[in-house]
């Protein structure tokens, strides 16, 4: 029976995972990951989920081994944050260079030093280029089914992508929402059983990871771009059967608010639900502003992105991560990429904000559009909430 | 933990048939001529056989044995990291478990991951120690050649005192490498897993015959096979072999294994030779002195005198 419950967000991860019948978890405890796995291994503990749960020594290790098992023909899940996202940096390369579909939950946290357990993106916006799909959530539900969708998308014979779902670490991972979560047989109609297409199986022997010499390595390296690119179709696809199965809206890149507005925040993550509130807002006193909420992160939807800011003559891009040395945020960079020699490019205003758990309220939204209107922010970025003595 | 582990059904190999069995390395693979990890590796999956699935850590036994689109490889094989075959290792075999208790594989294979001492005693420690301790039902072979050989000789924590590598080269004021060989297969004996061995390809039947022992117990086997690299270590490729037996000869690298806790030395040498016959037949210890060598003949002697009181001390003892 589908259930209507209260729960944290990372519980209702965890139940998503358990829903999806994984073979082997392996996963190393950092915050504010943990509740997820903590949750996983009990439900392994109780007999209520058939999966082996490799409590590995560190994250260099969970990626590794999520590899190994993946190669072995075994749906795979991992989760971490922060410094174990960028211990795992040598390893993501090779999972999606390999062709292993797997799922890991990122409950995104900021990089040290100095250290620092709160939430920002600067963890997978050092991971950019991994040649994963990235998708990003903004609330519980959205946690619970785009981690189906995600087995779905990097299992399709069209992509075989290992497939990381980011989430924002306490904002929501420790968020108690309310959750739908639907019967077993719904989830398993969605999500049929992994079908690896190569195995390490010595009925029939393959060499996994083999050296990629000058003549073969660049030949590698564009098929796994191939498969990334071509992976968007896929998305859209899932998303359109998870929409229909579950009865919700997503796409690659939603808008709220006035589509034709002048002004449009752009937001990626869990932000969003304030931006929405300020936006609300804002319309509601009659201000003309609009919202673009990018959902997938790699591949970036370019062609969606441009259409759903068609007609608009700012953007005010909320990034989660500074990139030193770059001059703007990196999703303010890749939209400005995404402009480049366009006639109809909006101008682009970049605030960092949120950074290492700085508290955004949904006024200071209202106040960067105000400013924004009025020039008053910086043409490179705006450090959001910079102490004025710093 | 001392525990009563029974090998005594392990079938054994002979010397005669050991041409009759197949190794899962194939000819026209790269490796160095005199290469002794290349050979032991032969000689490990000549007794696995086909139903085996190999984990290789980054190294000259992946390199040699991997350049696509050719490979040398007749069973599953897979290559990740350098730092992580254990790791590697363990998520394969926990997967074929996944796999095979829900019916989706008929049988579990042998897992056998292959690493060179650095990948063993310096980068992948952690990744090892996590494999072992944790009870993976795995094989893990170091191939210890005492150097970081792929990129050209460099010192690793396994290279033993004396020894000039390019980042532990002897000088006017350094014997070269200054540091006592770290000693990982009592490191790993100290983990409680139930097989440690040593091993070495000058005694192929006594290697063999750990392979099938270590494939035989239930969780982590540790093998840790001495492995002549005439490239790094100055030697004519025609005697590693001979060098090997010389190593095994001066108890500089005695043979011996670790079952269940208790040490036994499987090759007793009756003429014990003087380490200075293995040192001065290798380039990388030529520049060593009288006194360097007996320094290290002092080591050798007290390191083997050690392990026999290891093998004493965790003896099962006589039934009254």
């Amino acid at each position: 029976m589908t259930k209507r419950i209260g729960t944290e967000v990372s519980l209702a991860v965890a139940d998503a995972v358990k829903m999806a019948k994984p073979d082997v978890i392996s996963a190393y405890p950092i915050t504010p990951q943990t509740h997820i796995v903590e949750e996983l291994s009990e439900f392994v503990a109780n007999g209520e989920l058939d999966a082996e749960y490799i409590p590995v020594e560190s994250e260099h290790s969970a990626m590794s081994a999520a590899v190994g098992a993946a190669a072995a023909g075994a749906r795979v899940y991992t989760a971490t944050s922060s410094q174990g996202l960028a211990l795992m940096h040598e390893i993501l390369f090779i999972a999606s260079s390999m062709r292993l579909p797997m799922v890991m939950t990122v409950a995104n946290r900021s990089i040290s030093g100095p250290i620092s357990i709160w939430n920002d993106h600067s963890d997978i916006m050092a991971q950019r280029d991994i040649g994963w799909v990235q998708l990003f959530v903004e609330d519980g539900q959205e946690a619970l089914e785009l981690t189906w969708a995600a087995f779905k998308i990097g299992e399709d014979k069209r992509v075989l992508l290992p497939v990381a779902v980011n989430m924002d670490g306490f904002i929501l991972s420790h968020m108690i929402e309310p959750v739908v979560i639907p019967e077993q047989s719904v989830v398993d109609g969605f999500l049929p059983e992994f079908e690896p297409q190569l195995k390490l199986d010595p009925a029939d022997p393959v060499t996994f990871g083999p050296v990629g010499v000058p003549e073969v390595y660049l030949e590698a390296k564009k098929q796994c771009e191939v498969a990334l690119n071509g992976s968007k179709a896929v998305v859209k696809e899932v998303l359109d059967d998870l929409n229909k199965t579950f009865g919700r809206n997503y796409d690659l890149i939603e808008t709220n608010g006035n589509t034709g507005a002048e002004t449009r925040i752009v937001t990626m993550g869990s932000l969003g639900e304030s931006v929405m509130t300020a936006v609300d807002r804002m319309n509601g006193d009659g201000r003309e502003v609009g919202q673009i909420r990018i959902r997938l992160w790699r591949p970036f939807p370019a062609e969606e992105f441009i259409e759903a800011a068609k007609g608009a003559k700012r953007l005010v891009v909320i990034d989660r991560a500074i990139s030193p040395g770059t001059g703007c945020g990196p999703v303010a960079q890749e939209l400005k990429s995404v402009f480049y020699g366009r006639p109809d490019a909006p101008e682009i205003v970049n605030v960092i904000a949120g950074i290492g758990g700085r508290d955004v309220p949904v006024s200071d939204f209202v106040k960067m559009v105000e400013m924004a209107e009025k020039g008053e922010l910086a043409e490179t970025y705006t450090l959001w909430g910079l102490n004025s003595d710093a | 933990m001392l525990r009563d582990i029974d090998l005594s059904g392990v079938a054994k190999t002979k010397l005669k048939e050991i041409h009759t069995m197949e190794s899962m390395v194939s000819s026209g693979h790269r490796a160095c001529q005199g290469c002794g990890e290349v050979l032991a590796m032969g000689m490990v999956t000549r007794v696995a056989g086909p139903d085996t699935v190999v984990c290789n850590a980054t190294g000259c036994m992946e390199i040699i044995t991997s350049p696509f689109p050719e490979t040398a490889w007749k069973v599953p094989w897979i290559h990740v990291a350098f730092e992580n075959a254990g790791a590697v290792g363990a998520g394969v075999e926990a997967g074929i478990k996944a796999l095979h208790r829900k019916g989706k594989v008929s049988k579990m294979p042998n897992i056998i991951c292959f690493g060179g001492d650095g990948a063993t005693a310096d980068i992948g420690f952690g990744s090892l120690s996590g494999a072992m301790e944790r009870g993976h039902n795995l094989l893990y072979v170091c191939l210890d050649n005492e150097a970081y050989m792929n990129t050209g000789i460099q010192r690793s924590s396994s290279t033993p005192y004396g020894a000039s590598t390019t980042t532990s080269p002897c000088g006017s004021a350094s014997i070269g490498q200054h540091t006592q060989k770290k000693n990982m297969p009592q490191i790993i004996a100290a983990h409680g897993v139930p097989y440690v061995a040593t091993a070495s390809p000058s005694h192929p039947t006594d290697l063999m015959d750990k392979v099938a022992k270590a494939l035989a117990v239930e969780g982590p086997a540790y093998l840790h096979i001495y492995s002549p690299c005439p490239t790094g270590w100055g030697t004519k490729g025609e005697k590693s072999i001979e060098i090997a037996r010389l190593a095994v000869e001066s108890n500089s690298f005695p043979l011996y294994e670790v079952v269940g806790g208790r040490y036994a030395i499987t090759k007793k040498i009756k003429k014990v030779k003087p380490i200075q016959d293995y040192l001065k037949v290798q380039r990388r210890f030529r520049h060593l002195t009288d006194r360097d060598i007996a320094f290290i003949q002092e080591g050798v002697d007290n390191s083997f005198e050690q392990l026999e009181r290891l093998c004493a001390a965790t003896a099962k003892p006589e039934e009254e």
